[in-house]
């Protein structure tokens, strides 16, 4: 085997002796102990296993452990902390994405959850106070099988313009 | 409020807090069990109900002791079973409601325990919208007799007649003197109530209630969007494996043998019995490349399924039923038909779908030992525990099955087949293993929806009076595959493997309405399917089975007899439905929906983009639900879009109104997508649909603008009737009459996918 990979999971320097070409799906979630990231499809399709990776949405069952090497990865379970030293917010607080969505009751099952707040929290950092029009598309692909996606889109409204305030 | 609701409530994260006893010691005592994640614990290990240890377990929890049902923690907390499970609609924090309501403690300590063989009550968990209904009479009731016993007790204790005594908060007192008070952990913490149920504590009166009724947020959203809710998935146990299933590439195909010299990462072993394959590894990743690129030789089979859907409808149509009932008959069908003055005679055609959950099935197993465990996401592991008790050659006493939140299931999905191949898996190589099924297991495989051919007939006489209603269904039955897996023989390992019977059942595809015309008659058919059971196209309950398919089809077709009897479509409904609680429906879902009367189709629009409404209506067990639909279609793409749902609702009382909104819009969701997309693809040989691409659903581009849910007959005197599937019933119906109302054309086969609709309006449509 070769070197150990080293990343950065949640703010915590990590190192993983598994071979390269492993999805960083199964490393996080097996071997690194994240609950967030789901396996939905493997395929690219759903958005389930979605993690930031330095900051952009990315789908971590088709992310081979190499791509990630050195990189800064941020999970569902890390998101509010992550929010919290990056904005100087108050410990424990959510990320203005998870508030709304306790919010508006957003879930279901809440199995496909992790993949629409990761990517409306990378999208909404940098674009807060997105229109709803702009919502749609940023977040078109994602899959919820239960039907949750309209409070889903509720939620993401309210934190896009929460996050407007809170950037203005 | 936070009540707690984990379906493992004996699980720890981490093993702090053992007070000094090993890791070994342990897994002893907790029967060999690790949860690896969070589960909200808080004094819920106390006590005989929760913490089942290792094994023998009862053969029955004995459902007429209070203690199965309920127990009082020396800390006060309360902690109640119910033998149901949360399909993802947040149903613990309603039952947390109503335990907390009867016996009069704060929501927050309360704990709810569901789906686990040793030590829930067996109530087969959970189907038919049944969680409240059953489940929450039974907590109900267990929290009056906890109540009434907590009252004697403090009587006693306090030497004061119970007549001046009161509860709150979890302390009894004396009414004119509160200082006068004991505390329900004082009577009865950390110990069994030892009475059995007698059926005769009187429940609170409803005209009381402090929190049934209340719209209290769920408890686990919060859990969920912080990544610390409890799933299947998140499940391991220590020495666990890896392993994958590999399907038959057509369906029939004979198990030939394997590449044995190939060399592969991880590899320990591949199982094989019949044609039942799969592969076992170290690691996860290793098992799904394995199971990709290992070798396996499979015979080619005779073809086995129609070529297209064309082909199955005809088949449906044409072939001589195996099994037929008649349920409705008046009057003189036949007789009507030839008298009327316009007749209607039409096929309406409803396709296979799929559960396609969210997450494939995973359940892991432990047969390594002379004891059975298996942990999984379905909605009914007490039948399941004799199904592995007959696959383990076990008495059931040596079998535990216990459920952890899977992806939303609506009804027989792939997690039974899931967790009894990990079962028989753990058996064959003598570890514990964990099975993932993959997309293709959870599309292609998965027990479908049934298809059905459905037949109407109608007629309207010289004056314009209705005079006909004739419905007739052609189809296979949804309990091919059976709804619950009682037996080895019910599970796809077991037909893969062969030589096993399931105990497969007719269910007819029949309406329910209560139309009045002088001549009605309502007959299903059904055609033998059970030689599909080794096939990804077995039949099995999926989210209100049959509904959609017999109410799109009778639905759309009192939207025909209204057109041809030149009336609005809902003051025909009101004219000719005979039940008043159906009529208020239909008038509360039109009101809130500003309904115009007038005939269909609207009067034609300029441009490609015209826009339409229609409405359905449907009871289902004691519930009955109208929608409204308004739509947008483009005519020139056949792009559909429902731009407002109105969805008029009674399910008598409601114990949390805010969840059984979201219940309800998240049914109309799913149903719209099932409704526009979804129709599982095959061949001669194979189902085609195995991903997201092949099987697609709605887009949240595809959201509606806008859904008015009004809810009525929410009175405490009302029985509350279920909601988990009947807002799904009526959805396909009113997106197919508001097709009809904006376009003139009369789609009557599901999904309206775009190709499909420009298809209907290039043959219809002469320009
Ligand atoms: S699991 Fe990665 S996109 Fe579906
Ligand atoms: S909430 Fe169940 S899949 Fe989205």
């Amino acid at each position: 085997m070769a070197k150990p990979t080293r990343l950065t999971v949640n703010g915590k320097k990590v190192s993983v002796d598994v071979a390269l070409d492993t999805p960083l799906l199964y490393v996080l979630r097996n071997d690194l102990d994240q609950h967030g990231p789901r396996f939905g499809c493997g395929l690219a399709q759903c958005g389930a296993c979605t993690v930031q990776v330095n900051g952009e949405a990315i789908r971590s069952c088709v992310t081979p452990l190499s791509a990630v090497a050195g990189k800064h990865v941020t999970t569902l379970d890390g998101l509010a902390d992550s929010y919290v030293e990056r904005r100087k917010k108050v410990a424990g607080s959510l990320h203005p994405v998870q508030s709304a969505f306790i919010e508006h009751q957003a879930a279901q099952c809440g199995y496909c959850i992790n993949g629409w707040v990761m990517t409306a929290a990378a999208y909404l950092d940098k674009k807060p106070g997105a229109t709803e029009a702009e919502i749609r598309g940023a977040l078109s692909g994602l899959k919820c099988r239960c039907g949750t996606q309209m409070s889903i889109l509720r939620a993401v409204k309210l934190a896009s313009a929460n996050m407007a305030k809170d950037t203005a | 409020m936070s009540a707690h609701i984990g379906g493992v409530s004996n699980g720890l994260n981490g093993l702090d807090g053992l007070n000094g006893l090993s890791r070994r010691e342990f897994l002893t005592a907790m029967g060999g069990m690790v949860v690896s994640f969070a589960v909200p614990t808080a004094g819920a290990s106390v006590g005989a109900l929760v913490s089942a240890g290792a094994g023998p377990w009862p053969e029955k929890i004995a459902a007429d002791a209070l203690d199965s049902w309920l127990m009082v923690g020396a800390d006060g907390r309360v902690t109640a079973a119910v033998g149901k499970i949360d399909a993802g609609m947040g149903i613990g924090t309603s039952f947390a409601q109503i335990i907390a309501e009867e016996l009069d403690v704060p929501m927050e300590s309360v704990t709810i325990h569901m789906g686990d063989t040793a030590t829930t009550p067996d109530q087969r968990g959970t189907g038919s919208s049944n969680g409240i209904i059953d489940g929450g009479s039974a907590l109900r009731s267990a929290g009056a007799e906890a109540r009434a016993a907590l009252m004697a007790m403090a009587a006693e204790r306090l030497k004061v007649p119970q007549d001046q005594l009161m509860t709150t908060n979890g302390v009894v007192s004396v009414i004119v003197a509160p200082e006068r008070r004991v505390t329900y952990a004082e009577l009865v913490g950390g110990k069994r109530f030892d009475i059995k149920m007698s059926g005769k504590a009187k429940p609170k009166d409803a005209s009381l209630y402090q929190l049934v009724g209340k719209s209290l947020p769920r408890e686990d959203v919060a859990q969920k969007v912080t990544a610390k809710y409890p799933y299947m998935v998140d499940f391991k146990l220590p020495g666990m494996l890896h392993a994958r299933v590999i399907r038959p590439p057509q369906a029939n195909a004979k198990y030939l043998g394997y590449d044995a010299k190939q060399k592969l990462p991880g590899l320990l072993n591949v199982v094989t019995r019949g044609d039942f394959v799969a592969v076992v590894c170290q690691r996860e990743e290793q098992a799904i490349k394995v199971a990709r690129e290992l070798n396996v030789k499979w015979s080619t089979p005779a073809p086995v399924f129609s070529k297209s859907y064309d082909a199955l409808y005809q088949r449906l149509r044409e072939t001589r039923p195996d099994a037929s009932e008649e349920n409705q008959k008046n009057g003189d069908v036949v007789a009507a038909l030839a008298v009327a003055a316009t007749k209607l005679d039409v096929f309406y055609e409803y396709p296979f779908q799929s559960h396609a959950c969210m997450g494939p099935a995973c359940a892991v197993a432990d047969m390594s030992g002379d004891h059975a465990q298996v942990w999984m996401g379905g909605q009914k592991p007490y039948p399941l525990r004799k199904a592995v008790a007959e696959l383990a050659g076990l008495r059931v006493e040596r079998v535990r099955v216990t459920w952890l939140p899977g992806p939303g299931s609506y009804g027989m999905n792939d997690a039974d087949d899931a967790a009894i191949d990990a079962a028989f898996i753990s058996k064959e190589i003598g570890k514990p293993v964990r099975v993932q099924y993959s997309r293709a297991d959870g599309t292609a495989w998965d027990p479908k929806g049934p298809p059905s051919a459905i037949h109407l007939r109608g007629g309207i006489d010289e004056k314009g009076e209705a005079i006909l209603y004739h419905f007739e269904s052609h189809g296979y039955s949804g309990r091919v595959r059976p709804s619950g897996t009682d037996r080895f023989g019910d599970s796809l390992a077991a037909q893969l493997i062969g030589g096993y019977k399931a105990n497969s059942s007719n269910l007819f595809q029949l309406p329910s309405e209560s139309y009045k015309f002088a001549n009605k008659r309502r007959a299903a058919n059904l055609l033998d399917w059970t030689p599909s059971l080794n096939t990804g196209l077995r039949t099995a309950h999926l989210r209100d089975p049959d509904g959609m398919a017999t109410c799109f089809a009778s639905e759309c077709f009192i939207d025909e007899l209204a057109h041809a009897a030149k009336m609005d479509a809902v003051e025909f409904r009101l004219k000719h439905l005979s039940d008043a609680r159906h009529k208020a429906v239909v008038k509360a879902a039109a009101d809130k929906a500003g309904w115009q009367t007038r005939t269909s189709p609207k009067s034609p629009e300029h441009g490609p983009v015209v826009t339409g409404r229609g409405i359905a209506y449907a009871p289902r067990s004691g519930t009955v639900v109208a929608i409204v639909a308004e739509v947008e279609i483009n005519m020139d793409t056949g792009k559909l879009r429902v731009t407002r749902f109105v969805a008029a609702h009674d399910c008598g009382f409601v114990v949390n109104p805010l969840s059984l909104v979201g219940t309800i819009e998240a049914n109309l969701m799913q149903a719209m997508s099932r409704a526009m997309f979804e129709a599982v693809q095959f061949d001669e040989y194979k189902v085609t649909s195995s991903d997201w691409l092949s099987y697609p659903v709605a887009d949240i581009a595809d959201t509606p603008d806008q859904i008015d849910v009004v809810i009525i007959n929410n009175t405490p005197d009302m029985k509350s009737t279920g909601a988990g599937e009947p807002a799904t019933r009526p959805v396909a119906a009113a997106i197919g009459n508001a097709i009809f109302d904006a376009t003139g054309v009369r789609i009557r086969r599901v999904p309206f996918s775009p190709e499909a609709l420009r298809a209907a309006f290039n043959k219809e449509i002469k320009i």
